[in-house]
């Protein structure tokens, strides 16, 4: 695979590593017994500990760190028994404290690695540095008042599980898988919510441009990047911008960077002279967090299916391809469903790879017109199911049940009541169907003509017409041979 | 370690602290002289020995994920020096 990208002078090579961060799907804050829902009326959920008020002291969750862990053991990560909370020192309106508790040099969880599967079938392991704990900070409103900054803080205080990857990143496509596998990891664990939209995921990327096999050049860093598509278009952007700065005899000042997401830019946050000092230094306030080995072991244990494991479950049970699995496996609820659907019928484990792309691609396709999810979708797996036997047993062809598909979809009747009810049956005695093919030959004589004197594409055009007597229900095979051994008849 | 005038208009910066030259003289004299005290510990050999972040015994108490329900916005916002349809106001923040 080329990952090199052409330069006017040669081909230059991307350098990618991602810090994301993922809010802990937990029902109150880090350090308070404030409540962690999205969207609330500003300031209402906001305890004097999130406020920073004098005197106020933080306790921790035993719930997000249990989250904590149980992700580090997800991105197959070693768990730290001991760990620290520091303070990030930072002014800025929407930090009340002055400063970030987080964790610096002892995180709760250290080195680990997640694979990302590319569609030619290979896979490519990204390496994780450490995943720490750390407080989200409110949010500032900027653009509504020409003088004035509006500040909630009811995202203050939320926790955070910032995962940081090794520069093992090469492609901004490459970016976009890392971030959908550690989003898919995290909903199978259920430790966040994985809602980019809301910000509840959202990543900060460094990048750097380098000659094949050079050392790696001076790196900016993109902040708060809340969607896939915005991730690889802050890639492009700033890779470009920095090829050509180094092409035309610059260099790169390593810069941290924001992207407009309406004119696709990146621009520098802040200057050289106010570049952060943070002043690391263990919170005074707080103990170091010490879990034992039973504690983890404990986690370990409640851990369920995380989609590599069913992914190797697939392949080798249903002897599906690597890409099939991980597609199937990338969201809980598409392998929910797969899951369900196949063990509806004992003899469906015969047809998954057909089961995978009704589901894929018809089920998916109809899902996505009328703006509805898997989790709710009109057509149960059970159903579908039904459907897929079926079409297994040669009662409905391939072509008449994505029709009856759609009806199932409107109707929520199931596939057997709509073939009944409408009479969809296959057509598979023999006899019914030569008859038909005898109908369109004597009809079209001069087509037959074309045909035996080599028109072999003619062939389509009998089929069709056989089809359209039958109203589509003739069994495709037997129709195809019973004709061709019709038509060579007449030679 | 010394402090200087740089390192004092640093620390005030960081501090959001405005320091008139005598207050900075001052506070380079009392600097000095807690960092010259607290340097005596250097005669002290720590190789080996793990930094304390606390001297506390006792482990770090944790709570249950329980969230209150109490709409905080009107006391959280009863010293705020401007406000706005329950949002704070302060001075524009461009990054």
């Amino acid at each position: 695979m080329n990952n090199l990208i052409k330069g006017e002078k040669h081909d230059w090579e991307m350098v990618i590593g991602l810090e994301i961060h993922a809010q802990v799907k937990s029902n109150s804050k880090l350090f308070s017994s404030s409540s962690t829902k999205f969207g609330s009326s500003p300031n209402s959920q906001v305890s004097l500990v999130d406020a920073a008020m004098p005197g106020m002291l933080p306790v921790i969750n035993k719930y997000c760190v249990e989250q904590a862990v149980k992700t580090g053991v997800g991105l197959n990560a070693k768990i730290n028994n001991y760990s620290v909370f520091d303070r990030k020192n930072y002014f800025y309106a929407d930090l009340p404290q002055g400063y970030q508790i987080s964790q610096y040099k002892y995180p709760i969880v250290g080195e680990g690695k997640v694979t990302i599967d590319f569609k030619d079938g290979t896979s490519k392991d990204i390496r994780i540095v450490r995943l720490h704990l750390e407080q989200d900070a409110g949010k500032s409103l900027h653009d509504q008042n020409p003088s004035k900054t509006y500040v909630d803080l009811n995202r203050s205080g939320v926790a955070l599980m910032e995962i940081v990857s090794e520069p093992d990143i090469r492609t901004p496509d490459e970016a976009g898988m890392y971030i959908s596998k550690i989003r898919s990891i995290l909903m199978y664990l259920d430790t966040c919510d994985g809602n980019m939209q809301e910000g509840s995921l959202r990543a900060d990327v460094n990048i750097s441009v380098r000659k094949p096999g050079d050392e790696y050049g001076t790196r900016c860093e993109i902040k708060n990047l809340n969607s896939i598509k915005f991730i690889k278009q802050a890639i492009n952007y700033e890779a470009k911008r920095q090829i050509e700065i180094l092409e035309s005899g610059g260099s790169i000042e390593q810069n941290t960077m924001l992207f407009n997401t309406s004119t696709g830019k990146t621009r520098p946050m802040r200057n050289k002279e106010e570049a952060h000092d943070y002043r690391y230094f263990p919170d005074p306030d707080l103990l170091p967090l010490e879990i034992s080995k039973e504690e983890i072991g404990k986690i370990k244990s409640s851990i369920p299916e995380l989609p590599d494991e069913l992914k190797n479950k697939f392949t080798e049970t249903y002897k599906l391809s690597n890409y099939d699995a991980s597609v199937l496996t990338a969201e809980k609820q598409t392998s929910d469903y797969f899951n369900e659907t196949i063990n509806s019928d004992p003899e469906l484990k015969n047809y998954a790879k057909i089961v995978v792309n009704w589901i894929t691609s018809e089920l998916f396709s109809l899902l996505n017109k009328n703006n509805q999810d898997l989790n709710n979708s009109p057509v149960s797996p059970e159903n579908l199911g039904q459907l897929i036997k079926l079409i297994s047993t040669n009662e409905i062809s391939g072509k008449i049940a994505k029709d009856v598909l759609e009806d199932m979809f409107s109707s929520g009747k199931t596939a057997r009541q709509i073939v009944d009810e409408k009479g969809l049956q296959q057509v598979t005695d023999q006899g019914e169907i030569a008859k038909v093919i005898d109908e369109v030959i004597a009809e079209n004589p001069k087509m037959v003509e074309q045909y035996l004197a080599g028109k072999d594409k003619l062939l389509g055009f009998f089929v069709g017409q056989a089809m359209k007597l039958t109203k589509g229900k003739a069994n495709p095979k037997m129709l195809n041979d019973i004709l061709k051994q019709k038509l060579n008849k007449k030679n | 370690m010394k402090i200087d005038k740089n390192t004092i208009n640093k620390i005030a910066r960081l501090s959001r602290i405005k320091l008139d030259d005598k207050e900075s003289e001052d506070y380079i004299k009392d600097l000095n002289s807690i960092l010259d005290w607290v340097e005596q510990l250097n005669e002290v050999n720590t190789e080996n020995v793990e930094p304390l972040s606390n001297i506390s015994s006792s482990i770090l108490p944790k709570r249950e994920d329980v969230s209150n329900d109490t709409n905080s916005s009107e006391e959280i916002l009863e010293n705020a020096p401007d406000k706005l349809e329950g949002f704070f106001a302060v001075p524009k923040v461009v990054e």
